[in-house]
């Protein structure tokens, strides 16, 4: 009889049903898709932060020490120490090698221009082609790590064109302006080991002290350096999650001070922190470490845009358990002749809110579903017209739609049982 | 002893007497009407005998308990075990077929049975109007389907508040005619009404006038 009386209610009063279910569809999707986007936020910022550079830099493990103690940041001067070059593909074997979105090597050298003064000339990949020991085959270069340099003459090197001259070189706006120097114009450079005259492929604007310098392709400046095969330093760019305080204990005490558990999800959580960790396993002798500025800028970005969603979350929750509550106690207020009639005839109060309940959960089962899907394709309409790409739906999020509209749907319901509880036979019945 | 007695019976909202100093005995199996004008108490009365309402003073023992003094929750009791409910509006759930209403009153005081609902049905002429909606059956219809309800669960008393106050003549007839026959199989009934023809035929009638009775009435003419 119980799930007569249900099919009844639910079947013959269908439109205040349905009603109820839109505006648990409202909540639903919405949820969804806040919950979805929030969680995959990470990875879509993520990416649209690499445009700002890379995150990783990985230098030898001697250099790391010196610059430590004498802060030797300008690399002026060739490294005591270095990298080698065939190491460098081992950066996309390591455990988050998917994560690893470009890296580029460095060799930095002081030389000498015609008119006496000196730069600093770096060799670098531009758009290098790597095929790897695995068999993975992939381009890499510092083109996509500095997105944001403006070529104001010529072009960018890339080592896949024929065209471009194995001297080639971009010099930077400002020693460009120095020297009098043009797109096409060859400069001669001069270390201690040897001179090279480089032809410049383009004229760039960094907006910022790398105008002062020369970038060339990597084996010119390795033999300018006389470091065949090695290398200064590298750049890695690598999608990474968040900091938490797992990835901060590990990065402020050391992998070593973790227990084994939390060595474990450390080691397989793509922070920043534990892919510095990898590239050092994959590199002999090198030591890796995170551009704090880009990752902690990329923490608070994601921490804001993912406090935002919440809060978006919550309220359109609210809204709905609203709607929700307005929905039941209309529905209850137009059934009080029928709730009174069941107590008269000896129904208790449990066993009628216990048939209202049942209603209301099955509708918002229905309304839930239904509000899923609708989260799923607002989801991807808001991935599409803010991040260009799809927002990969994650099962978790299934749970816990399901337990928040549970939450809502019972605290919506809340007023109506209570009024129902209230209500008298005698007065409604009679009209009293 | 009787099985209803109510011994000085007082119903007050602030300044307004609804009962007063009401003394009523019903026997077993009798048939009794309660008369009044809109006002005087009838509605007031019936509310108390069917456990809807407690009085502000006064004792209301139904079969050997005072229900003045018990809880809602065995209010609840009493009225599911020992009293069938018959309303002037019907009060049927829209969104459940005449069957499934009476099944209900089953269902809240023991096991619905289809069977059984069926045959209270056929009793007042309904069985082929089983699986209607209460919106697809007439007024009398709808009455006949909320006596068939009130005496599902065979209750020692069966309270009829203005049974015919929405019927036409013909379905007036049909549903006094069942209170005859309930009366025959010795089901103690009382009737609530403003209709003199109604209570003409019940075996007593007593007159509310401002909350009091006022006077009772035995039918000589009374007919089984």
């Amino acid at each position: 009889m119980f799930f007569r009386m249900i099919k009844g209610a639910l079947f013959r009063q269908k439109s205040k049903m349905i009603m109820i279910a839109v505006t648990i569809a409202l909540g639903s999707s919405l949820a969804t898709a806040m919950l979805n986007i929030m969680l995959d936020v990470g990875d879509k910022v993520n990416q649209e932060l690499k445009a700002y550079g890379a995150n990783i830099t990985v230098v030898p493990k001697e250099n790391s020490v010196l610059d430590s103690l004498y802060d030797l940041d300008d690399g002026s001067e060739t490294a005591a120490a270095h990298l080698k070059e065939e190491d460098l593909g081992k950066i996309k074997t390591i455990f988050w090698g998917f994560n690893i979105l470009d890296f580029t090597p460095f060799v930095n050298t002081a030389v000498t221009l015609s008119d006496g003064s000196t730069a600093k000339l770096t060799g670098t990949w531009f758009n290098h082609h790597l095929a790897l020991n695995t068999g993975e085959e992939l381009d890499a270069g510092i083109h996509s790590l500095r997105s944001w340099w403006e070529i104001k003459n010529g072009q960018w090197l890339d080592e896949q064109k024929e065209s471009i001259p194995a001297n080639g070189a971009l010099i930077g706006s400002a020693l460009a302006e120095r020297l009098g120097v043009n797109t096409g114009d060859t400069i001669e450079v001069k270390t201690a080991k040897g001179s090279q005259s480089l032809q410049i492929a383009g004229i760039y604007d960094a907006g910022g002290d790398e105008d002062e310098q020369l970038f060339t392709l990597l084996p010119v400046a390795q033999e300018l350096a006389v470091a065949k095969g090695l290398i200064d330093s590298i750049e890695v760019s690598a999608l990474t999650t968040p900091d938490n305080e797992l990835a901060r204990k590990a990065a402020t005490k050391g992998p070593a001070a973790l227990s084994p558990a939390d060595y474990e999800t450390w080691y397989c959580t793509a922070y920043v922190s534990s892919i510095c960790y990898q590239i050092q396993e994959a590199i002999p002798d090198s030591v890796a470490s995170a551009v704090r500025q880009v990752a902690e800028s990329e923490g608070t970005i994601l921490d804001k845009t993912q406090l935002l969603m919440i809060l978006i979350t919550i309220l359109s929750l609210f809204g709905s358990a609203l709607g929700i509550s307005n929905l039941v106690t209309a529905s209850v207020m137009e059934r009080s002749n029928e709730i009174g009639l069941l107590k008269a005839i000896g129904a208790r109060d449990y066993r009628i809110s216990g048939i209202v309940l049942t209603e209301i959960m099955i509708t918002a089962v229905v309304g839930g579903v239904a509000g899923y899907f609708m989260g799923y394709g607002f989801a991807q309409i808001i991935g599409h017209t803010v991040f260009a790409s799809s927002i990969e739906m994650k099962p978790m999020v299934i749970p816990l739609v399901a337990v928040l509209i549970v939450i809502v749907t019972l605290a919506g319901s809340i007023p109506a049982i209570r009024m129902l509880l209230r209500l008298r036979p005698a007065e409604v019945l009679h009209g009293r | 002893m009787s099985l209803l007695e109510l011994k000085n019976v007082s119903k007050i909202y602030g300044p307004l007497k609804a009962l007063d100093n009401v003394n009523l005995q019903v026997e077993n199996g009798e048939w009794l009407a309660i008369m009044g004008p809109s006002g005087s108490g009838k509605s007031t009365m019936m509310n108390i005998i069917g456990c809807m309402d407690k009085p502000s003073l006064g004792e209301v023992i139904l079969d050997g308990v005072d229900i003045a003094k018990e809880s809602g929750k065995k209010l609840t009791e009493i009225r599911r075990d020992k009293i069938g409910l018959i309303f002037q509006q019907f009060h049927l759930v829209n969104y459940l077929t005449a069957v499934e209403n009476v099944m209900v009153s089953q269902y809240y005081h023991s096991m619905p049975d289809e069977k059984e609902a069926l045959e209270a049905l056929e009793r007042v002429g309904l069985k082929d109007r089983a699986k209607h909606l209460p919106s697809q059956l007439s007024g009398g219809e709808q009455q006949r389907v909320c006596i068939a309800r009130a005496l599902i669960n065979h209750p020692e008393i069966v309270l009829a508040d203005e049974p015919t106050g929405n019927l036409d003549e013909a379905n007036e007839n049909i549903v006094i005619d069942l209170f005859r026959q309930l009366h025959r199989e010795g089901t103690t009934l009382i009737v609530v009404t403003h209709d003199p023809e109604v209570a003409e035929v019940a075996q007593r009638t007593v007159v509310l006038e401002h909350g009091r009775l006022v006077k009772e009435i035995m039918n000589e003419s009374f007919e089984t």
